[in-house]
């Protein structure tokens, strides 16, 4: 059995008032990422804003993927530090994140890339807007293919502990909006179902994924298409096109400079 | 554990606009509470639904999440939320999440009534 964690709801006292003030993020105009890890591209997150289901364009959906973990006795803070700790590596292969150098915190930027079709690496980010012992959220950089909150939480009842990631997405701009029945949400649905049957197996305990889409609303909103400016999938793909003469520039300055 | 639910009251202020007075903690399990105080605050003819967070505790982000979903809502029928209260933390997060760009903040009540008459 795993120790618990220490968890700051868990010693208030009886009635006592939750302070959640340490837990948000404070607000950033543009995000900042003035150091990348090595071997990431580092690209669609530095200056860029952050986007949420208010800010996108396509339908917004609420997706639940909820996970219970049979067969062990760990308690939801512990499931969750233990999940905060490792989040890297409950993610299917092909897709990157690397953890904020104060790990899941709030305030911390995580950088993410993902293989996608045509074999283009789309590089964006997070930020850690909330993060609490029993939770954190994260909220995307725009260009991402989502706007959107993420909220990673476990919890404990009767029947012992579960393990959920809840979605509110709306695709970014009219690109994504086209790819999601198809690409889009397919692929969300695979990141998250993998991640909870990631952290199952970490933890020792089996289970299925529930998953659940709500529709919350139909609209598209036009006045969010010019998001297409900053589309990641699209400046990713025009990155990696232009690897060659990225390297030719470097080398006729090297060649000038020996000269 | 503390377990400070949210309470609320909804006082009509006329045809056009109500007030949802919040009370304790926003997280997701207020989900139930706010949507019946939305459906108790929304008539035919209202235009704005405002929320006084003024005795608001608590709120992690499964509440800012419902504050989202209360907003489709609303603008589904066409509506405006507005909201006023909010103390400074409070008010950072809704810049943070930029739920602040489509829930109009106002200092108190009188300048959320008079923002509502002036639509």
């Amino acid at each position: 059995m795993i120790e618990q964690p220490e968890d700051q709801r868990a010693g208030a006292e009886p009635g006592a008032r939750r302070n959640d003030e340490a837990s948000w993020a404070k607000p950033v105009d543009r995000l900042s990422l003035p150091t990348a890890p090595a071997g990431a591209i580092n690209l669609n997150v530095s200056g860029r804003k952050l986007i949420g289901p208010v800010q996108g364009f396509g339908p917004l959906w609420q997706k639940t993927y909820r996970i219970r973990l049979s067969g062990i006795a760990t308690s939801a803070g512990a499931v969750v530090k233990i999940w905060k700790d490792n989040y890297p590596q409950f993610w299917p292969p092909g897709d990157r994140f690397y953890v904020p150098p104060h790990g899941i915190a709030p305030g911390e930027v995580g950088l993410i890339n993902s293989r996608q079709v045509a074999g283009v690496d789309v590089a964006t980010g997070v930020l850690v807007i909330y993060a609490d012992a029993e939770s954190f959220t994260f909220m995307n950089a725009a260009g991402h293919p989502v706007a959107a909150m993420i909220t990673f939480s476990a919890s404990d009842d009767a029947e012992g502990t579960a393990a959920q990631v809840q979605v509110l997405i709306r695709p970014s701009d009219p690109f994504y909006d086209l790819m999601f029945k198809f690409y889009g949400s397919p692929q969300e649905d695979r990141v998250w179902q993998h991640t909870l049957r990631a952290l199952a197996a970490h933890l020792g305990a089996t289970g299925d994924v529930e998953t659940t889409s709500v529709c919350i609303d139909r609209r598209r909103r036009w006045s969010e298409a010019n998001n297409i400016w900053q589309n990641a999938a699209i400046r990713s793909g025009f990155f990696m096109m232009s690897a060659p003469i990225r390297w030719l520039i470097r080398a006729s300055r090297t060649a000038a400079k020996r000269s | 554990m503390a377990q400070q639910i949210t309470a609320t009251g909804v006082r009509r202020i006329d045809e056009a606009a109500s007030i949802i007075d919040i009370q304790g903690e926003i997280t997701a399990r207020s989900e139930q509470q706010l949507m019946e105080a939305y459906a108790a605050a929304s008539g035919a003819r209202t235009r704005v639904v405002i929320l006084n967070f003024e005795r608001l505790e608590y709120m992690n982000s499964g509440g800012i999440g419902l504050l989202v979903t209360l907003l489709v809502r609303a603008n589904r029928q066409k509506q405006h939320l507005s909201a006023y209260g909010l103390n400074e933390h409070y008010r950072q997060i809704f810049e943070l999440t930029r739920l602040d760009e489509a829930i109009a903040i106002n200092q108190d009540e009188a300048s959320a009534l008079a923002a509502t008459k002036a639509r």
